[in-house]
């Protein structure tokens, strides 16, 4: 498989007035082309840290990121935050299409695309409605699509899912993973919940507190498509116990 | 709106309007038992109508000066409308230049403190000297009440702004002005129409004032001369008009704002 991203020895510091906080040290990744790449840790371990580096948005203090080769400066990466952080003075259209705005001109084509992704995942009956109308899952849904309008290479995720009541989190999971597939891209996302890591990845990191390292990486190897049945392969609970373990126990 | 569903829905819009109306009804009834009273009292000399006045007096009133008050009313508007103008604009431009950098707005800061608490007719012999007896210095007045208040209220605003869409902004690799304008001021447009209306209220503050400080001409300056002249009804009579003309500027921004709440979506 092809190395899409790549990490080495990264490190990152943050300075404030009460001190320094090294949140990511000696940090090595590397993310192939079309996989869905999970990560878990520790709470506090650094994980929005390495979604903002991957992003560009922070600057490594020490070592190298690249995708595709080339270095961040100007890669075409995707973020979806925590909560969908819609403008509710924009309308569904509008805030799919507020990414494009921001890079220059929205032309027709850009138009046509977001349609044509407002119409695939049901949400072209609300197009020009406000997001106070929209359920908390299709309001994800429309923040996913703010980001795929963009043509991302790469998908960061930084639970998405975590404002979500349990019912929504695993069908709004399972929507944003089989978007994610059928637009064929390669995504890496940060969770609390480890059965939700190895129901929607095909691989899961685990992490060590801070500063955060890869302490070991799974091949999940589940069988079935849907993350529902992933949940129900009898090696799912043993897959879980592994993450588990080497999540709690530190060395 | 049209009244339509299950016959308990219909029954309780029914009611709802119905107290609607009531309210309505009530509002007015006691503006006019009010001016009614006052006629009665004030006819059978149950209170002395040299200080109090009347409706009718003040009718009367308003009837001889009706050539020259039109003069009055164009000047104190012209000078409540034009500092408006500039302390919402004024305000609302140094408060954009101190959110964009974050080191003039630590600066300002004490600055803008001492002068917002600072009662402003202390500085009225200072403007006068310096801007001259005039139109000019009422202007000044009524821009100096409001405008710092402005900037204040504006700018707490700003920077607000929820720190996460920030971020989602960044994402997005917007720039500062970018920022600004898709989504600072779009995210403050109801607490820059909630500036508006206090603008309204401190506007008409300082230009009365101004005009009770210096002026040749102007509601603010016909109650002062009334006042002097033991002219009750002519009082009376301005501070009416005043009424008048302070809600109907109230209500163009309250106007404005219907407006724009329907256009950005923030209705609830
Ligand atoms: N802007 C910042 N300035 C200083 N320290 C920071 C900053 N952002 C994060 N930190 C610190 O860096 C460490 C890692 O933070 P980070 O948010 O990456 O962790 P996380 O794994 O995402 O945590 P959580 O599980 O709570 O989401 C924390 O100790 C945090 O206090
Ligand atoms: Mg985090």
């Amino acid at each position: 498989m092809k190395e899409i991203l790549q990490m080495k020895k990264v490190g990152l510091t943050y300075h404030s007035r009460k001190g320094e906080t090294t949140a990511i040290e000696d940090f090595d990744l590397t993310v192939y082309e079309g996989e869905f790449l999970g990560v878990v840790g520790p709470s506090g371990a650094g994980k929005t840290t390495l979604l903002s580096l991957l992003d560009g948005i922070l600057t490594p203090t020490s070592g190298d990121i690249t995708l595709d080769g080339q270095t961040l400066k100007t890669a075409n990466v995707g973020y979806m935050l925590q909560r969908d952080q819609l403008f509710n003075w924009r309308t569904v259209k509008k805030n799919v299409l507020l990414g494009l705005e921001l890079k220059g001109k929205v032309t027709a084509k850009d138009e046509e695309y977001a349609d044509l992704l407002l119409n695939k995942y049901g949400l072209s009956d609300f197009a020009d409605r406000f997001p106070n109308e929209l359920s908390g899952g299709m309001r994800q849904r429309v923040a996913l699509i703010r980001t795929l309008v963009l043509e991302p290479r790469i998908i960061l995720l930084d639970e998405p899912f975590s404002a979500l009541d349990f019912q929504t989190r695993l069908s709004v999971g399972e929507d944003v993973r089989r978007i994610i597939k059928e637009e064929k891209l390669t995504a890496v996302l940060v969770t609390h919940d480890i059965s939700e890591a190895i129901a929607l990845c095909d691989r899961v990191a685990v992490l060590t507190s801070r500063p955060a390292k890869v302490k070991s990486i799974h091949d999940t190897k589940l069988s079935g498509g849907t993350s529902l049945e992933k949940r129900e392969d009898e090696n799912f609970s043993s897959a879980f116990a592994e993450v588990w373990k080497e999540l709690t126990y530190e060395n | 709106m049209k009244i339509s569903g299950s016959p308990e829905h219909v029954k309780f819009l029914r009611r709802e309007r119905r107290t609607d109306a009531a309210v309505r009804i009530i509002q007015i009834g006691i503006l006019v038992a009010f001016l009614f009273l006052w006629e009665i009292l004030a006819r059978t000399e149950t209170i002395d109508s040299f200080i109090t006045s009347s409706p009718s007096k003040m009718l009367a009133t308003f009837k001889t000066i009706s050539t020259s008050v039109w003069k009055h009313i164009g000047v104190t508007l012209y000078e409540a409308v034009l500092s408006f103008a500039l302390a919402t604009v004024g305000g609302t431009l140094i408060a954009i230049a101190l959110w964009f950098s974050g080191l003039a707005r630590r600066i300002s800061e004490p600055y803008l403190v001492v002068l917002n608490s600072l009662p402003k007719i202390a500085l009225g012999p200072i403007i006068i000297i310096w801007v001259g007896a005039g139109t000019g210095a009422i202007v000044v007045m009524a821009l100096l009440i409001s405008l710092i208040i402005t900037v204040i209220n504006t700018l707490q605003g700003f920077v607000s702004v929820d720190p996460d869409k920030i971020l989602l902004m960044k994402t997005f690799r917007a720039n500062k002005l970018q920022v600004l304008l898709k989504l600072v001021l779009p995210a403050n447009v109801p607490n820059m129409i909630n500036c508006l209306k206090i603008n309204v209220g401190l506007t008409w503050v300082g230009t009365i004032m101004g005009e009770y400080l210096v002026s040749k001409a102007g509601l603010g300056y016909l109650i002062v001369y009334g006042g002097q002249v033991f002219n009750l009804s002519l009082v009376m009579c301005s501070t009416f008009i005043l009424c008048v003309l302070s809600g109907g500027m109230y209500a163009i921004v309250a106007i404005i704002e219907r407006i724009v709440n329907k256009k950005y979506g923030f209705c609830s």
